[in-house]
Protein backbone atom coordinates (compact mmCIF):
# COMPACT_ATOMS: atom_id res chain seq x y z
CA UNK A 1 0.00 0.00 0.00
CA UNK A 2 1.19 3.38 -0.61
CA UNK A 3 3.22 5.35 2.47
CA UNK A 4 3.96 8.51 0.46
CA UNK A 5 1.26 10.83 -0.38
CA UNK A 6 1.51 14.71 -2.55
CA UNK A 7 -0.68 17.49 -2.01
CA UNK A 8 -0.71 20.44 -4.37
CA UNK A 9 -1.98 23.34 -3.23
CA UNK A 10 -2.51 26.95 -3.67
CA UNK A 11 1.55 27.97 -1.76
CA UNK A 12 3.44 24.75 -2.31
CA UNK A 13 3.47 21.17 -2.50
CA UNK A 14 3.03 19.07 0.57
CA UNK A 15 4.19 15.24 1.15
CA UNK A 16 2.80 13.09 4.15
CA UNK A 17 4.36 9.98 4.84
CA UNK A 18 2.79 6.84 6.63
CA UNK A 19 4.83 6.15 9.74
CA UNK A 20 4.11 3.60 12.41
CA UNK A 21 0.69 3.47 11.43
CA UNK A 22 -0.83 7.25 10.91
CA UNK A 23 -0.19 9.45 8.38
CA UNK A 24 2.36 12.67 9.10
CA UNK A 25 2.94 15.87 6.73
CA UNK A 26 7.02 16.02 6.44
CA UNK A 27 7.91 18.23 4.10
CA UNK A 28 6.95 21.32 2.01
CA UNK A 29 8.71 22.27 -1.74
CA UNK A 30 7.84 25.47 -3.40
CA UNK A 31 6.56 27.29 -0.33
CA UNK A 32 4.60 29.96 -1.59
CA UNK A 33 4.24 28.93 -5.01
CA UNK A 34 1.03 27.71 -6.91
CA UNK A 35 1.71 24.14 -7.35
CA UNK A 36 -1.38 23.36 -9.67
CA UNK A 37 -1.03 19.37 -9.95
CA UNK A 38 1.87 16.90 -8.91
CA UNK A 39 2.31 13.54 -10.19
CA UNK A 40 4.67 10.19 -9.40
CA UNK A 41 6.00 8.51 -12.28
CA UNK A 42 5.22 5.03 -11.07
CA UNK A 43 8.10 3.49 -13.82
CA UNK A 44 11.09 5.13 -12.50
CA UNK A 45 9.83 7.21 -9.27
CA UNK A 46 10.48 10.70 -10.34
CA UNK A 47 8.17 13.41 -9.06
CA UNK A 48 6.76 15.86 -11.36
CA UNK A 49 5.41 18.88 -10.18
CA UNK A 50 3.71 21.61 -12.25
CA UNK A 51 3.70 25.57 -11.06
CA UNK A 52 1.75 28.53 -12.21
CA UNK A 53 3.55 31.30 -11.13
CA UNK A 54 0.72 33.93 -12.51
CA UNK A 55 3.41 36.82 -13.66
CA UNK A 56 6.11 34.46 -14.89
CA UNK A 57 3.82 31.81 -16.45
CA UNK A 58 3.65 28.08 -15.98
CA UNK A 59 6.73 25.91 -15.26
CA UNK A 60 7.16 21.97 -14.31
CA UNK A 61 10.00 20.89 -12.40
CA UNK A 62 11.25 17.21 -11.86
CA UNK A 63 12.65 15.37 -8.33
CA UNK A 64 14.50 12.16 -8.72
CA UNK A 65 15.04 11.87 -5.12
CA UNK A 66 11.47 11.97 -3.45
CA UNK A 67 11.57 15.76 -3.43
CA UNK A 68 14.88 16.51 -2.00
CA UNK A 69 15.72 18.51 -4.82
CA UNK A 70 14.36 19.62 -7.82
CA UNK A 71 15.14 20.28 -11.48
CA UNK A 72 13.36 22.63 -13.67
CA UNK A 73 12.54 21.06 -16.80
CA UNK A 74 10.55 22.02 -19.99
CA UNK A 75 7.43 23.53 -20.94
CA UNK A 76 4.71 22.98 -23.71
CA UNK A 77 4.58 25.88 -26.08
CA UNK A 78 1.88 26.19 -28.40
CA UNK A 79 2.84 27.08 -32.16
CA UNK A 80 2.51 30.93 -33.43
CA UNK A 81 -0.58 31.27 -34.81
CA UNK A 82 -0.85 32.33 -38.50
CA UNK A 83 -0.62 35.88 -39.21
CA UNK A 84 -3.47 37.82 -38.25
CA UNK A 85 -5.18 34.87 -36.82
CA UNK A 86 -7.78 35.29 -33.88
CA UNK A 87 -8.76 32.67 -32.56
CA UNK A 88 -12.20 32.96 -30.96
CA UNK A 89 -14.25 30.31 -29.07
CA UNK A 90 -18.27 29.58 -29.86
CA UNK A 91 -19.45 32.01 -27.23
CA UNK A 92 -16.56 34.66 -29.22
CA UNK A 93 -14.47 34.46 -26.30
CA UNK A 94 -10.26 34.70 -27.66
CA UNK A 95 -8.45 31.34 -27.16
CA UNK A 96 -4.96 32.62 -27.19
CA UNK A 97 -2.56 30.18 -28.62
CA UNK A 98 -0.05 29.61 -25.27
CA UNK A 99 0.36 27.85 -22.20
CA UNK A 100 -1.82 29.17 -19.69
CA UNK A 101 -1.62 26.17 -17.34
CA UNK A 102 -1.09 22.33 -16.96
CA UNK A 103 -4.15 20.73 -16.43
CA UNK A 104 -3.25 16.90 -16.65
CA UNK A 105 0.14 14.41 -16.38
CA UNK A 106 0.15 11.17 -17.19
CA UNK A 107 2.96 8.58 -17.93
CA UNK A 108 3.07 6.40 -21.20
CA UNK A 109 3.50 2.52 -20.34
CA UNK A 110 5.89 0.54 -18.89
CA UNK A 111 6.71 -0.17 -22.51
CA UNK A 112 7.22 3.79 -23.06
CA UNK A 113 10.18 4.91 -20.92
CA UNK A 114 10.26 8.31 -20.73
CA UNK A 115 7.04 9.08 -22.00
CA UNK A 116 4.69 11.60 -20.70
CA UNK A 117 1.55 13.12 -21.55
CA UNK A 118 0.31 16.93 -20.35
CA UNK A 119 -3.15 18.26 -20.98
CA UNK A 120 -3.53 21.99 -20.58
CA UNK A 121 -5.50 25.17 -20.71
CA UNK A 122 -6.56 26.19 -23.83
CA UNK A 123 -7.01 22.94 -24.82
CA UNK A 124 -3.34 21.50 -26.17
CA UNK A 125 -2.14 18.11 -25.48
CA UNK A 126 1.61 17.66 -25.56
CA UNK A 127 3.98 14.47 -25.25
CA UNK A 128 7.60 14.38 -23.99
CA UNK A 129 9.52 11.33 -24.48
CA UNK A 130 12.62 12.69 -22.71
CA UNK A 131 11.09 12.46 -18.97
CA UNK A 132 9.94 16.52 -19.52
CA UNK A 133 12.56 18.23 -20.74
CA UNK A 134 11.21 18.68 -24.20
CA UNK A 135 7.39 18.52 -25.36
CA UNK A 136 5.48 18.69 -28.27
CA UNK A 137 1.85 19.25 -29.19
CA UNK A 138 -0.47 16.66 -30.52
CA UNK A 139 -0.34 18.62 -34.07
CA UNK A 140 -3.87 16.92 -35.43
CA UNK A 141 -5.62 17.34 -32.24
CA UNK A 142 -5.01 20.98 -32.23
CA UNK A 143 -5.78 21.88 -35.62
CA UNK A 144 -8.97 19.40 -35.72
CA UNK A 145 -12.01 21.70 -36.81
CA UNK A 146 -13.87 20.21 -33.85
CA UNK A 147 -11.53 21.61 -31.53
CA UNK A 148 -12.84 24.99 -32.21
CA UNK A 149 -16.00 24.34 -30.31
CA UNK A 150 -14.28 23.51 -27.08
CA UNK A 151 -15.01 26.25 -24.49
CA UNK A 152 -13.79 26.90 -21.14
CA UNK A 153 -15.62 25.21 -18.49
CA UNK A 154 -13.42 24.72 -15.45
CA UNK A 155 -11.40 27.19 -16.74
CA UNK A 156 -11.86 30.32 -18.75
CA UNK A 157 -10.35 28.47 -21.71
CA UNK A 158 -10.85 25.43 -22.49
CA UNK A 159 -8.70 22.47 -21.21
CA UNK A 160 -7.41 18.93 -20.88
CA UNK A 161 -8.16 17.24 -17.73
CA UNK A 162 -8.00 13.17 -18.10
CA UNK A 163 -5.57 11.62 -19.86
CA UNK A 164 -5.93 7.82 -20.02
CA UNK A 165 -3.54 5.20 -21.63
CA UNK A 166 -4.82 2.12 -22.71
CA UNK A 167 -2.60 -0.39 -20.00
CA UNK A 168 -3.36 -2.89 -23.42
CA UNK A 169 -2.28 -0.63 -25.57
CA UNK A 170 -0.30 2.20 -25.15
CA UNK A 171 -1.40 4.13 -28.68
CA UNK A 172 -4.36 4.43 -27.29
CA UNK A 173 -5.16 7.46 -25.52
CA UNK A 174 -8.63 8.77 -24.46
CA UNK A 175 -8.66 12.56 -23.32
CA UNK A 176 -11.68 13.98 -22.16
CA UNK A 177 -11.80 18.03 -22.03
CA UNK A 178 -13.83 20.49 -19.85
CA UNK A 179 -15.91 21.25 -21.90
CA UNK A 180 -15.39 19.61 -25.34
CA UNK A 181 -16.20 15.98 -24.71
CA UNK A 182 -14.11 12.66 -25.01
CA UNK A 183 -11.66 12.34 -27.64
CA UNK A 184 -10.49 9.13 -28.65
CA UNK A 185 -6.62 8.14 -30.59
CA UNK A 186 -5.68 4.33 -31.63
CA UNK A 187 -2.55 5.56 -32.90
CA UNK A 188 -0.95 7.82 -30.36
CA UNK A 189 -2.48 11.01 -31.98
CA UNK A 190 -2.61 10.80 -35.36
CA UNK A 191 -6.19 10.66 -35.88
CA UNK A 192 -9.39 11.43 -33.44
CA UNK A 193 -12.76 10.40 -32.52
CA UNK A 194 -15.15 11.84 -30.15
CA UNK A 195 -16.96 9.45 -28.49
CA UNK A 196 -19.80 10.55 -26.26
CA UNK A 197 -23.46 8.54 -27.00
CA UNK A 198 -25.56 8.46 -24.20
CA UNK A 199 -24.00 11.64 -22.80
CA UNK A 200 -26.11 15.01 -22.04
CA UNK A 201 -25.46 18.39 -21.35
CA UNK A 202 -28.60 20.13 -19.97
CA UNK A 203 -27.17 23.40 -19.73
CA UNK A 204 -26.95 24.00 -23.76
CA UNK A 205 -29.11 25.06 -25.76
CA UNK A 206 -31.71 22.23 -26.57
CA UNK A 207 -30.18 21.19 -29.97
CA UNK A 208 -26.79 20.71 -28.79
CA UNK A 209 -27.90 18.76 -26.04
CA UNK A 210 -25.88 15.67 -27.14
CA UNK A 211 -23.67 17.38 -29.12
CA UNK A 212 -19.81 16.12 -28.00
CA UNK A 213 -18.56 19.51 -28.05
CA UNK A 214 -21.03 20.27 -25.39
CA UNK A 215 -20.36 17.95 -23.02
CA UNK A 216 -18.72 18.66 -20.00
CA UNK A 217 -16.81 15.59 -18.06
CA UNK A 218 -15.17 16.81 -14.60
CA UNK A 219 -12.89 14.08 -14.62
CA UNK A 220 -12.65 10.93 -16.40
CA UNK A 221 -10.89 7.02 -15.50
CA UNK A 222 -10.43 4.02 -16.57
CA UNK A 223 -10.13 0.96 -14.42
CA UNK A 224 -6.56 -0.93 -14.85
CA UNK A 225 -7.54 -4.43 -13.94
CA UNK A 226 -10.53 -3.97 -16.39
CA UNK A 227 -9.78 -1.44 -19.36
CA UNK A 228 -13.44 -1.70 -21.00
CA UNK A 229 -14.64 0.28 -18.16
CA UNK A 230 -14.81 3.96 -17.45
CA UNK A 231 -16.62 6.18 -15.13
CA UNK A 232 -17.12 10.16 -15.79
CA UNK A 233 -18.20 12.56 -13.34
CA UNK A 234 -19.97 15.20 -15.17
CA UNK A 235 -21.45 18.66 -14.82
CA UNK A 236 -24.73 16.73 -15.67
CA UNK A 237 -24.18 13.72 -13.17
CA UNK A 238 -22.29 10.46 -13.23
CA UNK A 239 -21.68 8.83 -16.35
CA UNK A 240 -20.59 4.94 -16.80
CA UNK A 241 -18.92 2.95 -19.62
CA UNK A 242 -18.37 -0.81 -19.96
CA UNK A 243 -17.47 -0.63 -23.58
CA UNK A 244 -13.94 0.72 -23.55
CA UNK A 245 -15.64 4.38 -23.63
CA UNK A 246 -17.24 4.52 -26.98
CA UNK A 247 -20.90 4.71 -25.05
CA UNK A 248 -22.16 6.00 -21.55
CA UNK A 249 -25.05 4.93 -19.17
CA UNK A 250 -26.72 8.24 -17.41
CA UNK A 251 -26.49 6.57 -13.32
CA UNK A 252 -29.18 9.03 -11.74
CA UNK A 253 -30.81 9.61 -8.38
CA UNK A 254 -27.82 9.51 -6.47
CA UNK A 255 -27.98 11.20 -2.81
CA UNK A 256 -26.98 13.58 -1.73
CA UNK A 257 -26.29 15.08 -4.98
CA UNK A 258 -24.85 13.44 -8.28
CA UNK A 259 -22.74 16.73 -9.10
CA UNK A 260 -19.43 16.83 -8.40
CA UNK A 261 -15.87 16.87 -9.45
CA UNK A 262 -13.88 13.92 -9.19
CA UNK A 263 -14.11 10.40 -9.30
CA UNK A 264 -11.81 7.13 -8.61
CA UNK A 265 -12.20 3.64 -9.66
CA UNK A 266 -10.74 0.68 -8.20
CA UNK A 267 -7.79 -0.68 -9.92
CA UNK A 268 -9.04 -4.01 -10.25
CA UNK A 269 -13.04 -4.24 -9.87
CA UNK A 270 -14.75 -1.48 -12.45
CA UNK A 271 -17.68 -1.92 -10.26
CA UNK A 272 -16.32 -0.07 -7.08
CA UNK A 273 -15.64 3.82 -7.95
CA UNK A 274 -16.07 6.40 -4.98
CA UNK A 275 -17.18 10.33 -5.95
CA UNK A 276 -17.64 13.44 -3.41
CA UNK A 277 -21.06 14.99 -4.11
CA UNK A 278 -21.65 19.11 -3.95
CA UNK A 279 -24.42 21.31 -4.68
CA UNK A 280 -24.10 22.26 -8.60
CA UNK A 281 -23.65 25.52 -10.30
CA UNK A 282 -23.55 28.60 -8.46
CA UNK A 283 -23.51 27.24 -5.14
CA UNK A 284 -20.39 24.56 -5.46
CA UNK A 285 -20.53 23.24 -1.40
CA UNK A 286 -21.06 20.32 0.24
CA UNK A 287 -25.09 19.92 0.47
CA UNK A 288 -25.98 20.29 4.10
CA UNK A 289 -22.51 21.32 5.89
CA UNK A 290 -21.11 18.14 5.35
CA UNK A 291 -18.22 16.41 4.49
CA UNK A 292 -19.10 13.04 2.60
CA UNK A 293 -17.31 10.71 0.13
CA UNK A 294 -20.25 8.28 -2.31
CA UNK A 295 -18.93 4.60 -3.04
CA UNK A 296 -20.49 2.28 -5.06
CA UNK A 297 -19.71 -1.07 -5.37
CA UNK A 298 -22.43 -2.46 -8.14
CA UNK A 299 -21.36 -0.81 -10.63
CA UNK A 300 -23.74 2.37 -9.85
CA UNK A 301 -26.77 0.81 -9.06
CA UNK A 302 -26.53 1.73 -5.55
CA UNK A 303 -24.57 4.11 -2.99
CA UNK A 304 -23.05 3.95 0.21
CA UNK A 305 -22.16 7.67 1.59
CA UNK A 306 -19.72 7.74 3.98
CA UNK A 307 -18.93 10.42 6.49
CA UNK A 308 -17.24 8.40 9.79
CA UNK A 309 -14.41 10.97 10.78
CA UNK A 310 -15.58 13.99 7.99
CA UNK A 311 -16.94 17.09 9.22
CA UNK A 312 -20.67 16.75 9.63
CA UNK A 313 -21.39 19.95 10.60
CA UNK A 314 -20.59 23.85 9.32
CA UNK A 315 -18.12 22.02 6.32
CA UNK A 316 -17.84 23.71 2.97
CA UNK A 317 -14.95 22.30 1.32
CA UNK A 318 -15.06 21.67 -1.99
CA UNK A 319 -13.16 19.11 -3.59
CA UNK A 320 -11.55 19.64 -7.49
CA UNK A 321 -11.47 17.11 -9.99
CA UNK A 322 -7.39 15.95 -9.19
CA UNK A 323 -8.09 16.36 -5.53
CA UNK A 324 -9.09 12.58 -4.82
CA UNK A 325 -6.55 9.69 -5.15
CA UNK A 326 -6.77 6.03 -4.73
CA UNK A 327 -3.77 3.84 -4.02
CA UNK A 328 -2.71 1.05 -6.25
CA UNK A 329 -3.83 -1.33 -3.39
CA UNK A 330 -7.46 -0.04 -3.77
CA UNK A 331 -7.22 0.32 -0.33
CA UNK A 332 -6.06 4.32 0.80
CA UNK A 333 -7.61 6.83 -0.31
CA UNK A 334 -7.29 10.58 0.52
CA UNK A 335 -8.83 14.18 -0.70
CA UNK A 336 -8.47 17.75 -0.40
CA UNK A 337 -10.31 20.15 -0.33
CA UNK A 338 -10.68 24.53 -1.06
CA UNK A 339 -10.43 24.79 2.47
CA UNK A 340 -7.29 23.34 2.72
CA UNK A 341 -8.16 20.31 4.98
CA UNK A 342 -6.78 16.72 3.87
CA UNK A 343 -8.59 13.35 4.85
CA UNK A 344 -7.06 9.97 4.58
CA UNK A 345 -9.29 6.31 4.47
CA UNK A 346 -7.24 3.11 4.91
CA UNK A 347 -10.15 1.02 4.08
CA UNK A 348 -11.99 2.10 1.09
CA UNK A 349 -13.95 5.00 2.68
CA UNK A 350 -15.06 3.24 5.87
CA UNK A 351 -13.37 5.43 8.32
CA UNK A 352 -11.24 9.10 7.70
CA UNK A 353 -8.90 10.25 9.57
CA UNK A 354 -7.16 14.12 9.56
CA UNK A 355 -4.27 14.88 7.81
CA UNK A 356 -4.26 18.45 7.65
CA UNK A 357 -7.10 21.13 8.52
CA UNK A 358 -5.04 24.70 7.89
CA UNK A 359 -3.07 24.11 4.18
CA UNK A 360 -3.55 26.69 1.44
CA UNK A 361 -6.00 25.65 -0.93
CA UNK A 362 -5.47 21.83 -2.16
CA UNK A 363 -5.44 21.88 -6.26
CA UNK A 364 -4.14 18.14 -6.22
CA UNK A 365 -3.55 14.99 -4.10
CA UNK A 366 -1.46 11.81 -5.38
CA UNK A 367 -0.08 8.77 -3.87
CA UNK A 368 3.15 7.14 -4.79
CA UNK B 1 25.90 49.96 -23.01
CA UNK B 2 22.55 49.33 -21.37
CA UNK B 3 21.79 47.83 -17.88
CA UNK B 4 19.69 45.12 -17.58
CA UNK B 5 18.07 44.94 -13.74
CA UNK B 6 15.47 42.21 -12.63
CA UNK B 7 12.39 42.59 -9.75
CA UNK B 8 14.19 40.35 -6.84
CA UNK B 9 10.73 38.60 -7.02
CA UNK B 10 11.73 36.53 -9.97
CA UNK B 11 14.93 36.42 -8.54
CA UNK B 12 13.35 34.05 -5.92
CA UNK B 13 13.31 31.45 -8.89
CA UNK B 14 16.17 32.00 -10.88
CA UNK B 15 19.59 33.59 -10.86
CA UNK B 16 19.49 37.00 -12.68
CA UNK B 17 21.59 39.63 -10.89
CA UNK B 18 21.90 43.01 -12.98
CA UNK B 19 24.07 43.01 -15.52
CA UNK B 20 25.23 45.65 -18.70
CA UNK B 21 25.08 44.30 -22.27
CA UNK B 22 24.98 45.62 -25.78
CA UNK B 23 21.89 46.23 -27.72
CA UNK B 24 20.41 49.22 -29.24
CA UNK B 25 16.39 47.96 -28.70
CA UNK B 26 14.89 46.33 -25.92
CA UNK B 27 14.75 42.75 -27.67
CA UNK B 28 18.55 43.11 -28.52
CA UNK B 29 18.97 43.82 -24.72
CA UNK B 30 16.51 41.37 -23.27
CA UNK B 31 17.92 38.49 -25.55
CA UNK B 32 22.01 39.15 -24.62
CA UNK B 33 20.81 39.18 -20.93
CA UNK B 34 19.19 35.81 -21.53
CA UNK B 35 22.46 34.94 -23.38
CA UNK B 36 23.63 35.42 -19.67
CA UNK B 37 20.20 33.89 -17.99
CA UNK B 38 18.78 31.46 -20.34
CA UNK B 39 16.36 30.24 -17.96
CA UNK B 40 15.02 33.72 -17.25
CA UNK B 41 13.98 33.90 -20.90
CA UNK B 42 10.63 32.03 -20.18
CA UNK B 43 9.73 33.88 -17.02
CA UNK B 44 10.02 37.08 -18.84
CA UNK B 45 8.21 35.87 -22.34
CA UNK B 46 5.86 33.51 -23.68
CA UNK B 47 6.64 31.10 -25.95
CA UNK B 48 5.87 33.61 -28.78
CA UNK B 49 8.57 35.92 -27.36
CA UNK B 50 6.13 38.13 -26.51
CA UNK B 51 5.92 39.79 -22.85
CA UNK B 52 3.81 37.75 -20.80
CA UNK B 53 0.83 39.53 -19.66
CA UNK B 54 1.36 40.56 -16.46
CA UNK B 55 4.87 41.52 -16.68
CA UNK B 56 6.57 45.09 -17.38
CA UNK B 57 9.60 46.59 -18.92
CA UNK B 58 10.75 50.04 -18.29
CA UNK B 59 13.16 52.01 -20.69
CA UNK B 60 14.66 54.97 -18.16
CA UNK B 61 11.56 54.55 -16.12
CA UNK B 62 9.26 54.88 -19.75
CA UNK B 63 7.03 51.62 -19.90
CA UNK B 64 8.01 50.08 -23.15
CA UNK B 65 5.39 50.58 -25.68
CA UNK B 66 5.83 47.13 -28.01
CA UNK B 67 5.10 44.65 -25.91
CA UNK B 68 5.22 41.80 -28.48
CA UNK B 69 8.14 43.12 -30.58
CA UNK B 70 10.11 44.46 -27.94
CA UNK B 71 11.41 46.93 -30.75
CA UNK B 72 12.04 50.20 -28.25
CA UNK B 73 15.04 51.82 -28.71
CA UNK B 74 17.22 51.86 -25.76
CA UNK B 75 19.86 54.61 -25.34
CA UNK B 76 23.30 53.34 -25.24
CA UNK B 77 23.90 54.23 -21.21
CA UNK B 78 19.81 53.18 -20.67
CA UNK B 79 18.59 51.76 -18.00
CA UNK B 80 16.35 48.36 -18.48
CA UNK B 81 13.81 47.50 -15.87
CA UNK B 82 12.02 44.11 -15.77
CA UNK B 83 9.40 43.77 -13.00
CA UNK B 84 5.61 42.26 -12.13
CA UNK B 85 3.05 44.54 -14.00
CA UNK B 86 0.57 45.23 -10.56
CA UNK B 87 -2.67 42.77 -10.46
CA UNK B 88 -4.15 41.48 -8.08
CA UNK B 89 -4.04 44.23 -5.68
Amino acid sequence: MADQLLVSTRKGLFSARRKGGSWELEAVSFLGDNVTLSMIDPRDGAWYAALDHGHFGAKLHRSRDRGATWQEVGVPAYPTPPEGHLEKDFLGREIPWRLIRFWSLAPGLASQPGLLWAGTVPGGLFWSEDCGDSWHLVEALWHMPERRKWAGGGADAPGIHSICVDPRDGNRVVIAVSSGGVWHTQDLGKTWSAHTEGMRADYAPPELVSAPESQDPHRMVQCPGAPDSWWIQHHNGIFRSTDNALSWTEIVDVRPSVFGFPVVVHPRDPDTAWFIPAIKDERRIPAEGQVVVNRTRDGGRTFETLRRGLPQAWAYDLVYRHALDLDASGEHLAFGSTTGSVWISENQGDDWSTLAEHLPPVHAVCFA
Amino acid sequence: MPSVAFTRNLQRHVACPPCVVAGGTVRESLEAAFGLYPQVRSYVLDEHGALRFHMAVYVDGVPIADRRGLSDPVPDSGEIYVMQALSGG
